[in-house]
């Protein structure tokens, strides 16, 4: 299943609507490094909400993501990491260093707003 | 399954046993006055019960006995159970002991076994056969007793394990978007875990972005906790929360840095007043004392 990307302002936004399979992870990625450009955004948020697990994989490829979208101009934020979610990750050691995160969409969208006036 | 087998075993004794048994009951039953007294006189002297008065002990010791004679003659043990946790649950909050509780069931053993003694002096293969049946009961019933009231007291244990649980982990909310985490206590590993969930429940319900966790009342860490501080801290952040951990003793901050816990994603600040400060901070709350209520401050306390 294809992840809808939206445009809103100067940002896009990325929201799971379900589990993803590797494939669809890396279609993901492509997918939005080639939608900056074109829409020459300056934020990325990418909301993992519907997640009830995040293994090693998806983790990579979201570090991944920010990590492309940075050389693309572009900041990223995973929004949406459930409580249990985190608490599995960190016991896998999957700590997404570097990217940054935030509770949801709304506070996604507020760590842009402080970036750009701040 | 073994101890099941013997109880199985001895509650379907042989006929001669058993005649045996009923005539021990006869006579306990019939003496019953006067081992009572010897039993209560016996516990005063070892100063067993201390916590109870003459009277306790003699009401409590009447009723014991009279559940003692019961399970020698039916072998049916489960009043007796019922009737120890009812004991242990009156007499462990005034502080009885253990050995108490199993050295007052000995006590009525060998007063009953001295008095089945003198009864049968006369014939000693009867006597033989008579503690042959008298034994097996008995120890089994210092057994359901001493067992009752360790099961009871480990209940109690649990139950306050579980109330200090709940009690040391509040997650509080000072201002909108910080709450604090104050832990007083020794964090094992699950308390650690438990901790860390309170915490992400608590940073997803009051949309925390800051979260301070003051560790003033945590007398010692090593490396287990240490690890569990580490891993909350990242949890936190993957869930867009920045961490402030106060409060580490100069003891706890040696320790840490000996054991070379990776700490340089902590972020540290002396107290729980500098924390909460370097939240707002964050936050972007600016603190300001008005001057005409700081003089009346100074006023009222110079009073």
């Amino acid at each position: 299943m294809q992840v809808p990307i939206l445009k809103q302002g100067p940002y896009l936004i990325a929201t799971l609507q379900s589990a993803l399979s590797d494939a669809e992870l890396l279609d993901l990625r492509d997918a939005l490094a080639e939608r900056v450009g074109k829409s020459r955004s300056r934020g990325v948020i990418v909301d993992v909400t519907v997640l009830d697990v995040m293994d090693s994989f998806a983790a990579r490829t979201l570090s991944a993501i920010a990590n492309m979208l940075r050389l693309r101009g572009s900041d990223t934020v995973i929004v949406g990491i459930q409580p249990e979610v985190a608490m599995t990750m960190v016991e896998l050691g999957l700590k997404l260093d570097g990217v940054t995160t935030a509770l949801d969409l709304e506070e996604g969208l507020a760590y842009f707003k402080r970036g750009i006036s701040g | 399954m073994s101890a099941k087998m013997q109880i199985e075993a001895s509650s379907v004794p042989h006929e001669s046993t058993r005649q045996l048994l009923s005539e021990l009951v006869s006579h306990l039953r019939e003496n019953r006055q006067q081992l009572r007294e010897e039993w209560a006189r016996r516990i005063t002297e070892a100063k067993l019960l201390t916590a109870m008065t003459k009277e306790e002990v003699f009401a409590e010791a009447t009723s014991v006995y009279d559940n003692y004679v019961e399970v020698l003659e039916t072998g049916a043990v489960e009043a007796l159970q019922a009737y120890a946790r009812n004991l242990s649950e009156r007499i462990i909050p005034r502080g009885v002991q253990t050995d108490e509780v199993v050295g007052i069931v000995l006590l009525l053993r060998d007063v009953l076994a001295r008095s089945l003694f003198k009864r049968y002096q006369h014939d000693f293969s009867l006597l033989n056969r008579v503690l042959d049946a008298y034994e097996p009961s008995a120890n089994r019933i210092a057994n359901t007793v001493a067992v009752g009231f360790v099961e009871e007291r480990e209940r109690i244990i649990r139950q306050q394990q579980e109330a200090i649980r709940e009690l040391s982990t509040p997650v509080l909310q000072v201002r909108e978007r910080l709450l604090i985490l104050p832990i007083i206590g020794v964090i094992d590993s699950q308390r650690a875990k438990q901790l860390t969930e309170q915490l992400l429940r608590g940073i997803r319900n009051n949309r925390a972005r800051v979260v301070v966790i003051d560790i003033t009342g945590v007398p010692s860490v090593d490396e287990n906790v240490a690890n569990h501080l580490v891993q909350t801290v990242d949890a936190s952040r993957l869930m867009g929360a920045t961490v402030i951990v106060t409060g580490l003793s100069s003891v706890i901050a040696q320790t840490l840095v000996t054991i070379g816990v990776d700490l340089s994603k902590i972020n540290a600040v002396g107290d729980l007043q500098g924390g909460i400060e370097e939240a707002e901070r964050l936050l972007g709350y600016k603190v300001n004392a008005t001057p005409e209520i700081q003089s009346q401050g100074v006023d009222l306390q110079s009073k």
